[in-house]
């Protein structure tokens, strides 16, 4: 109060109470975008959190030792750590406004992406097809719903990437596609973080239970 | 014959003639009256030829104003709806003692107690929070928009969706009868093979999703669209509150999509997460839904917290008291909010320390609410107290909701609890806080505001018989009931054997009639205010002498809000303005930049609710078709780049002109 008193006095009249230039509040969609994918942390919190209750329910059926394929798991976490390092790359080649190489890095992450869906897809049609499907007990219901949500979101995003791709090819990269592809990369990077949660909690404890 | 059955099941999935209650007089009857109302309601508007000017200035507005204000027409429609479910409860209860069975049968009143808890919250309570939010905070923090305003139109129709599938369910096929948390094992498909609580599963989810997302809006906004020199420590109170509340949705709904899509697999797909055998814990599902359901009471009270602070000081006419404490408090309940959940669930039986901890976090929030109701009463006090209806309304809250904390803190010991869990008290307990707060909130909200809304003050006269009504109403219809709990009747029966109880419940009928005569006061006014609108007109601007940034601008605001950006100094800008001698600038207009209107979030709206629908029916083509045209058009509105126009700086010059007309008669 006595700060802007004394401006108002020094200044010899009234303070300023409207702005007569046009006033432009920044743009919120980064912010919003990270909003969102806290509350979509918490969705897979809560995925967490029942798997680390029922997670040893196996209702006399089989366990994490007899059904996770670590080997293959690992493939499968490398597919989506390395298109996390290309969607990196395209942001770079974003940066310097270079469209093609942009496109290409996309291109390439997305088949990272369903490289990583088919061998998820493999390994659920394995574990079905073997009588451990999610009916089978809390544990493996639990299983299903964790890892599935996870690659729904891989899914998503990989349409999302499509669409962002014919967009980036048809308007080039503007400040409107600069900002969807940093929406779809923090995306991206934090279905990898919560991956690598996936990976610890459920395969790699899995086995060792 | 076996191939026909096999394409009707394909086309129609579970959805037959005997889903329509034909055999339900009341059902029946209920329907014949909405399909005429609904046809005349219609036919109204066809014959008026509003529907052009409905589109393309309200469905498809993505005005805060107007979205604020269709939320609020969508709550009071489902307060009516809520409030016939109780009713028909009060009724039923009143009369049901010893032979008599009353007149509902068991399977109809249960739904009625799950529509009445899951149309109150979510849908009367939710949508007239966020409608108050919407009008007000852009105006508080001088802002034009939202961050967001085509997600807050989708956010809008998302919560008519999941509105519409609950009104649905009433006359094609039947709601949940499980109570409004629909706990398992009861509401699994062993127990629940009907749709109803498919039902509840699906209309919650897509009106969750609108939820969400205007939580994710709100936050943006007040973070990044606050008038120059406004800092967090100048915010309204209002806008304060609005912020941690929508902080809490976006903390808390996650885990209610997440719970619901649980139990819709263990519905839909048979995994065992809630289920008695295979390893089914369902007592899971019990913490989950009450980590989102504890803060979402917050979510309701911590808005008209808000409220009345803003009430209180304009009408005591004085700067809020104690507004860093104010602050604070609401920030301290936000967080503690989270600490409770267990509290529901006592009986549970998780042992003397777990109970002992979440007993005293509960208790612990009575302090906060405890410093506001000070910090109000202090602000009154040596105020010059103007008892306008929405400070009657206040008043009537600070006695009520006092009474429902105390109920509420001896609920927290947990031993207490353990006689009381599941009791008429309990009903007693959150009826005091929710209608002696939230409610009471709102009608003051609705009373403060209305005339930055529309334009016109609401008529005082009703809105006082609206007032006494309500508060009697509340009292009589509630205080009995904590006399049952302590006496041991337990919630949700339709019948009792003991004659002796039954007095209690015929007065508490009484107390019901007295708020329905409360609503249908509340009714009066609106219509009695829209008839002499001319004689309420407000144009001045500022009609309560009010002390925050939305008072400084025109009655109904601009669609631009304000032609100049405000620039704010401190707390209370516009009493700050005024007390200092502001000068309205009549010249020197710009063009602004404004969103344009789009039919995008009525469409996906439709569409999410086609899907719900098929759901619930197991139409599984309608579903998939629903689904995959609900993600294209999705896709096609990130095609659209003609999102925005700029008002011309003639037209800005032009409303402004009238406004310095109309100002200057006020003098």
């Amino acid at each position: 109060m006595s700060t802007t008193a004394q401006m108002a006095s020094n200044a010899g009249e009234a303070p300023v109470f409207y702005l007569t230039e046009d006033h432009h509040p920044e743009n919120g969609t980064l912010l919003g975008f990270w909003l969102y994918l806290m509350s979509d942390c918490l969705i897979f919190a809560c995925l967490f959190a029942m798997y680390g209750v029922l997670g040893g329910s196996y209702a006399a059926g089989p366990g994490p030792k007899e059904l996770f394929d670590l080997p293959l798991v690992a493939v499968n976490t490398s597919m989506l750590l390395l298109s996390s390092i290309t969607y990196g790359f395209a942001m770079l080649e974003m940066q310097r406004s270079n469209k093609i190489p942009t496109l290409i890095w996309l291109f390439v992450t997305g088949c990272f992406g369903l490289a990583f869906l088919g061998i998820e897809l493999t390994e659920f049609h394995h574990m079905i097809a073997e009588g451990a499907g999610p009916q089978r007990s809390a544990f493996l219901s639990s299983f299903f719903t964790l890892v599935g949500t996870h690659g729904l979101h891989v899914s998503f995003g990989i349409i999302w990437l499509v669409v962002l791709m014919v967009q980036v090819g048809q308007r080039g990269l503007t400040a409107v596609n600069q900002r969807r592809l940093s929406c779809l990369s923090l995306f991206w990077h934090f279905l990898d973080v919560v991956w690598i949660g996936v990976f610890t909690f459920v395969y790699l404890m899995g086995v060792l239970r | 014959m076996h191939e026909t059955a096999n394409t009707t099941s394909f086309l129609f999935g579970r959805l037959s003639w005997d889903a329509i209650p034909f055999h339900e007089p009341i059902l029946l009857w209920t329907f014949i009256a909405v399909a005429i109302g609904g046809v005349a309601l219609l036919a109204l508007i066809t014959r008026l030829g509003a529907w052009g000017m409905l589109w393309r200035d309200w469905f498809t507005s993505v005005d805060h104003k107007k979205i604020g204000i269709m939320y609020i027409v969508l709550g009071v429609v489902m307060l009516l709806r809520g409030f016939s479910d109780a009713i028909m409860m009060r009724i039923q209860q009143a009369w049901a003692f010893g032979d008599s069975m009353g007149y509902l049968p068991p399977h109809h009143y249960d739904q009625i107690f799950t529509a009445h808890g899951v149309i109150m919250i979510f849908f009367v309570a939710m949508p007239l929070v966020v409608g108050l939010m919407n009008i007000v905070v852009p105006l508080q923090i001088g802002a034009r928009d939202v961050a967001f305003p085509f997600l807050n139109n989708f956010s809008f129709w998302m919560t008519v969706a999941g509105a519409v599938l609950v009104m649905l369910s009433l006359f094609v096929g039947e709601f949940a009868k499980t109570g409004w948390l629909a706990y398992p094992p009861l509401s699994g498909i062993a127990y629940s093979p009907d749709v109803g609580v498919d039902y509840y599963a699906w209309s919650l989810q897509i009106a969750g999703v609108g939820t969400l997302l205007s939580g994710v809006n709100f936050i943006v906004t007040i973070v990044k669209m606050r008038a120059p020199g406004m800092t967090l420590m100048k915010m309204p109170i209002f806008t304060w509150t609005a912020l941690c509340t929508n902080v809490l949705i976006v903390a808390a709904f996650p885990v209610l999509t997440a719970v619901l899509a649980l139990l819709s697999l263990d519905r839909y797909v048979g995994t065992n997460f809630f289920t008695n055998d295979f390893g089914g814990n369902a007592m899971m599902y019990v913490n989950l839904i009450w980590i989102w359901g504890h803060p979402e009471v917050y979510i309701l009270i911590l808005p008209v917290f808000g409220v009345f602070s803003e009430v209180v000081s304009t009408f005591s006419g004085k700067k809020l008291f104690g507004y860093a404490s104010m602050v604070y408090a609401t920030v301290v309940i936000t967080i503690l909010s989270y600490l409770v959940w267990l509290h529901h669930f006592f009986t549970m039986g998780s042992g003397a320390s777990v109970n002992s901890f979440f007993g005293i976090t509960t208790m612990i929030i009575s302090i906060p609410t405890g410093a506001k109701m000070f910090n109000w009463l202090f602000t009154m006090y040596r105020g010059r107290i103007r008892f306008e209806v929405p400070m009657l309304w206040a008043v009537g809250f600070m006695v009520t909701f006092v009474v429902g904390g105390m109920t509420g803190v001896l609920l927290a010991v947990p031993p207490a609890d353990f006689v009381l869990h599941n009791s008429l008290f309990l009903i007693a307990h959150f009826h005091n806080v929710i209608i002696g707060g939230v409610v009471f909130g709102l009608f003051a909200g609705i009373n403060y505001w209305f005339p930055k809304a529309m334009g016109f003050r609401l008529d005082p006269f009703w809105g006082k018989v609206s007032f006494w009504f309500w508060l009697s109403g509340y009292w009589i219809a509630f205080t009995p009931l904590y006399v049952l709990g302590l006496m041991g009747v337990t919630r949700r029966l339709s019948h009792f054997d003991d004659p002796s109880l039954q007095i209690w419940f015929q007065i508490a009928l009484v107390g019901a009639v007295l708020i329905l005569f409360g609503i249908m006061a509340f009714l009066v006014q609106l219509y009695v205010s829209i008839r002499d609108r001319a004689r309420l007109r407000d144009s001045s601007g500022d009609p309560w002498n009010g002390r925050t940034l939305e008072w400084s601008t025109s009655s109904p605001a601009p669609a631009y809000n304000f032609a100049f950006t405000p620039r704010v100094h401190e707390q209370d800008a516009w009493a700050d303005m005024k007390q200092r001698g502001h000068r309205r600038p009549t010249s020197g207009f710009l063009p602004i930049h404004m969103p344009k209107n789009t039919a995008a979030g009525i469409v996906l709206a439709g569409l999410a609710m086609a899907c719900g629908f098929a759901l619930i029916w197991h139409i599984w083509w309608m579903a998939g078709a629903a689904f995959v045209a609900l993600v294209a058009s999705a896709i096609a509105h990130t095609f659209n780049s003609d999102r925005d126009f700029h008002i011309p700086a003639e037209e800005v010059a032009r409303v402004e002109g009238e406004r310095t007309r109309l100002l200057a008669q006020q003098v």
